[in-house]
């Protein structure tokens, strides 16, 4: 199999341990990943605030560019290049007369054949092969956190149940570990505002952390590097807005993403995976044997 | 010769802005066969049905094509006008320039155009209508009305007080509906049971009023003052007329633990059970899916209790058939269970609960005594919050509709929790608070000053549980628009109003039309709002539309007036559009073959057959004949006559392709 892939600045920068561990599943799995050539900029926060023809030039032109090369679907893992492209295309693909202004503009004809996918969409497509992988499952409580992008806006249409989405959780458990229910899955990390205010960030991620901890997570799981620069790169801040005497049991649980939990799932090293680049670092005990990896789907409440 | 005359109405600016009407005037007055054509603002006022008349009067016409509206609006008020000016009102047709011209093109020489051409197809059928007389048929003067709560019982006697006789049928085991599970009513605050129970017995014991409880409606046909209603009577495993309602069986029964219906699941009843101690009848149904003796063939302990011997474990459900005129459908709605909400727990949280459920918490009858209770704990709650619109105005999670009774019902229950637990405080998150009638906003006012409700205007975008707590999770985006949290020990969701779960098929067995959110349609959402597209049917209550107890009753009266109005007349005039098979003089006498394909096409059994005898009372022919008070019209038998020996009145197989020819 082969699907498109769109890595975004993030997958080359600061969570470049996400596209690693994503490459090692895929190429696991038999699957291609191929790059869009010439790929640019999604334009993320920055364009849509500003210019709304250019927040739709900059991912129209990655997309033109992904039909050029024949690839039906692409695979994008991050969730405001995820965003900025499905929504792109949605627009588009909805309005004839945008459409004509945005291909004239970036000078090229787009169609719109190509689909956009994030990371959980693509895993669940490919789920049925999991569980032949799995040779060390990976048993443990998790909360799986899916923000905000991964399930909004509706138009786009991710996930199925906005307000409570599964789609994670089905993935942990295929792999054998424990999804928590718990009250702040797709609640706001406080994303961008990671640079320009970073103790507003701190204040909202800490309710996340404080919540999974409390309802006995082991890690916490998550597919948008926003997120894991939050959680992760962010746990300092986060500890310092925690109420005194509860820092330290924040300090200690480890962000994955989901295709580490996979890889590692599936027996791969932590290196090629990059768990070695995580801020907080990441060591779980050994997996209790109780949990048996579980189909996806059939463990849904 | 025809003498055709023309009048092409503007219908203000619903015609007129889009269509040149005097150009379509004037080029109908240029059609062969056309007399008079003329173009005016609102042809249905009496001025624009007195142009009519006088054209039909000073220019002898012999037919005459009104370019307006629908005919479904306004055909009877044209064809009143010509029967007044003495020409056959079946000479009279109707040009759709509205909604087949005006409302979907715009405005322009080619929509222009196409309301000519829409004309000139009119005035080639009109040429070849023949006089017709409608069909006078007799009406059955009893009343179904289907549903027992507030709006059938306010129909059923109305309709019996008007001295008709009224079939009132409701599938629960008691009559009551809705309101009698409801603790106070706003805008007074009095007691929901203490002002229907009375309304309930009176039902019962109407001598007008047939009451079949635990029935439902199996099928109707028929036509207007003619149907024919099957009903059937689930059986309630108790032979009614032995049982006294004493209530030794319920006491003695097996199962106890069975969430109650009429307590929204917060109490718990019987196998064999009364919904409620005021049910009409107070007569007992055994619950078959639940009773031990049907699931293990053992138990029958109600049978050893019953002191009349009136347990029935054989009885079988029972077809009643019944000939009505009139129907008033009344069947009422549903509230969206908790369970549809993820962001507020699933369902899996007990404390929190639907509106219908407080109104069982708030009750004297209720579970708890009329105490607020939560289900959790059964303890008072000293902090509730009530979110309005849970589901309601939300298109992307819930439906787009406003629910129109939660503003009011919330303001309720916040006031009588406040009058309940001195020492709590009642939170209301709302989005708008829509207290339209009469001295409603003055009631939710009384909530806010007096029993100082706390409202809160923003949306709750979760509930989780915490430390025994419902953490509600909302913002306030009034004043400083900030994220407000409340620890909360009891949330009440004001949860949206749907339609029943089988309004659908319901719908589809009477044969009328309803809308997206399976609501029924009345005929017109203002002028007709009790009657339905189809006549005879009449509706009332929430089945429509939400709404509360004043509108619904209000809404009964209208649709049971209507019934009233129908059945002050001995019969009823059908519009002659029924199908006719040819006769010719001796020898043809018909070219009907008597193959009697329509007998088979026909799907109202409107074709009998008729022996056509010689003088000598031989037998020459048997050919197909339509009776007309079935007949209803369609024309199935008309396309699959081999031997073309049956037409429409009034849409004659010539008058049709006139119509198109002249395209």
């Amino acid at each position: 199999m082969r699907f498109g892939f769109f890595p975004g600045c993030s997958q080359e920068g600061s969570s470049r341990e996400y596209q690693e561990s994503l490459r090692e599943v895929a190429s696991r799995l038999g699957i291609e990943l191929a790059e869009i050539p010439d790929w640019n900029c999604c334009g993320a926060t920055a364009a849509h605030t500003l210019n709304h023809r250019l927040a739709l030039a900059l991912p129209a032109r990655t997309l033109a560019l992904a039909e050029q090369a024949g690839l039906d679907e692409v695979v994008v893992p991050c969730s405001a290049c995820y965003n900025r492209l499905a929504g792109t295309r949605h627009e588009l693909l909805h309005d004839e007369a945008l459409r004509q202004q945005i291909t004239d503009i970036i000078e090229m004809n787009w169609h719109g054949a190509t689909r956009i996918l994030n990371v959980l969409e693509w895993l669940n497509r490919v789920a049925g092969e999991l569980p032949g992988h799995v040779s060390a499952p990976f048993g443990h409580r998790v909360a799986c956190y899916y923000g905000c992008y991964l399930t909004r806006p509706k138009a786009l249409a991710a996930c199925r149940r906005i307000e409570d989405p599964i789609e994670m959780d089905e993935l942990v458990r295929a792999v054998g570990a424990e999804p928590i229910r718990w009250a702040y899955k797709v609640e706001c990390c406080g994303a961008g505002l990671s640079v320009s205010r970073t103790e507003s960030v701190a204040r909202l991620s800490e309710r996340i952390v404080s919540d999974a901890v409390e309802r006995g997570a082991e890690a916490i799981v998550v597919a948008c590097p926003m997120c894991h620069t939050n959680l992760d790169l962010r746990r300092d801040a986060i500890l310092a807005a925690a109420p005194p005497g509860g820092r330290s049991r924040l300090a200690s649980i480890p962000v994955l993403y989901i295709s580490q939990v996979i890889g590692l799932a599936m027996g791969v090293s932590p290196r090629p995976l990059g768990l070695h680049r995580h801020h907080v670092p990441v060591r779980l005990s050994a997996a209790p044997p109780s949990v048996a990896p579980v189909a996806p789907g059939e463990g849904e409440e | 010769m025809p003498r055709i005359g023309v009048f092409i109405c503007h219908c203000g600016e619903n015609i007129g802005a889009t269509v040149d009407c005097a150009a379509v005037a004037q080029a109908a007055g240029r059609l062969p066969g056309v007399v008079h054509a003329v173009d005016y603002k609102y042809m249905c006022s009496d001025p624009g049905q007195s142009l009519i008349k006088e054209a039909i009067r000073e220019k002898r016409l012999t037919g005459v094509v009104v370019g307006a509206c629908s005919p479904r609006m306004h055909e009877p008020t044209f064809r009143r006008a010509c029967a007044e000016a003495g020409l056959n009102p079946f000479l009279c047709e109707m040009a759709n320039l509205r909604e087949h011209c005006s409302w979907v093109h715009e405005k322009g020489e080619v929509t222009t155009q196409k309301a000519i051409d829409l004309v000139r197809m009119l005035v080639e059928k009109v040429k070849r209508n023949r006089p017709l007389t409608p069909i006078r048929v007799p009406i059955t003067k009893r009343a179904l009305v289907l549903g027992g709560g507030i709006a059938g019982i306010q129909a059923a006697l109305d309709i019996a007080n008007a001295g008709h006789k009224v079939v009132l049928v409701e599938r629960d085991p008691s009559i009551g509906g809705h309101m009698a599970q409801l603790s106070e009513t706003f805008p007074t605050l009095d007691c929901s049971q203490c002002i229907l129970t009375p309304r309930m017995v009176e039902v019962a014991q109407h001598p007008n009023i047939t009451l079949y409880t635990y029935s439902e409606l199996e099928s109707l046909d028929g036509f207007i003052g003619n149907f024919r209603a099957t009903i059937r009577k689930k059986a309630r495993s108790v032979d009614e007329s032995l049982c006294t309602g004493c209530g030794a069986c319920i006491q003695k029964c097996a199962q106890k633990k069975i969430p109650s219906e009429f307590n929204a699941g917060l109490g718990r009843r019987t196998a064999i059970y009364v919904p409620f101690p005021q049910a009409v009848p107070n007569k007992p149904v055994i619950d078959r899916a639940r009773c031990t003796y049907y699931k293990s063939g053992r138990c029958k302990l109600c049978e050893k209790a019953c002191p009349t011997k009136a347990i029935r474990f054989d009885q079988e459900d029972e077809l009643v058939t019944i000939d009505v005129g009139a129907v008033v459908v009344a069947t009422g709605y549903d509230v969206k269970p908790t369970s549809f909400f993820p962001e507020y727990g699933y369902g899996e949280y007990k404390d929190v609960i639907t509106g219908l459920q407080f109104e069982r918490l708030a009750s004297a009858s209720g579970p708890t005594l009329g105490e607020i209770r939560r289900p959790s704990d059964n303890e008072v709650p000293k902090k509730i919050v009530f979110i309005a619109c849970a589901g309601s105005r939300d298109p992307a999670k819930g439906i787009h509709y406003c629910s129109k009774i939660c503003c009011m019902y919330t303001a309720k229950h916040a006031m009588l929790y406040s009058h309940k637990v001195h020492d709590g405080q009642a939170y209301v998150f709302y989005m708008d608070i829509r207290a339209g009638g009469k001295m409603y906003e003055e009631f939710v006012r009384r909530a806010v000053e007096e029993d100082h409700v706390r409202y809160v205007r923003g949306r709750v975008s979760r509930i989780y549980q915490k430390d025994g707590k419902l953490i509600v999770k909302g913002v306030d985006t009034l004043l400083n628009s900030r994220p407000v949290e409340v620890e909360a020990d009891l949330v009440v969701l004001a949860t949206a109003m749907t339609a029943q779960p089988d309004a659908e098929e319901l719908a589809q067995k009477l044969k009328v039309s309803y809308d997206g959110d399976k609501f029924l349609n009345e005929a017109h959402p203002k002028l007709r709002p009790v009657e339905m597209n189809t006549a005879g049917i009449f509706v009332a209550g929430a089945c429509q539309a939400p709404k509360d107890i004043p509108e619904t009753v209000a809404q009964a009266s209208g649709a049971a007036s209507k019934v009233a109005g129908m059945f002050s007349r001995d019969e009823l005039s059908r519009e002659p559009v029924v199908a006719v098979v040819n006769r010719q003089p001796p020898p043809v006498w018909s070219t009907c073959v008597g193959c009697f394909l329509c007998e088979t096409a026909c799907a109202y059994q409107a074709i009998e057959r008729e022996e056509i005898r010689g003088r000598d009372g031989s037998l020459i022919r048997t050919i197909a004949k339509v009776n007309e008070s079935v007949c209803q019209g369609c024309g199935t038998c008309v396309a699959l006559c081999r031997s073309k020996s049956i037409d429409l009145q009034g849409y004659t197989n010539e008058q049709v392709y006139a119509e198109l020819l002249a395209l």
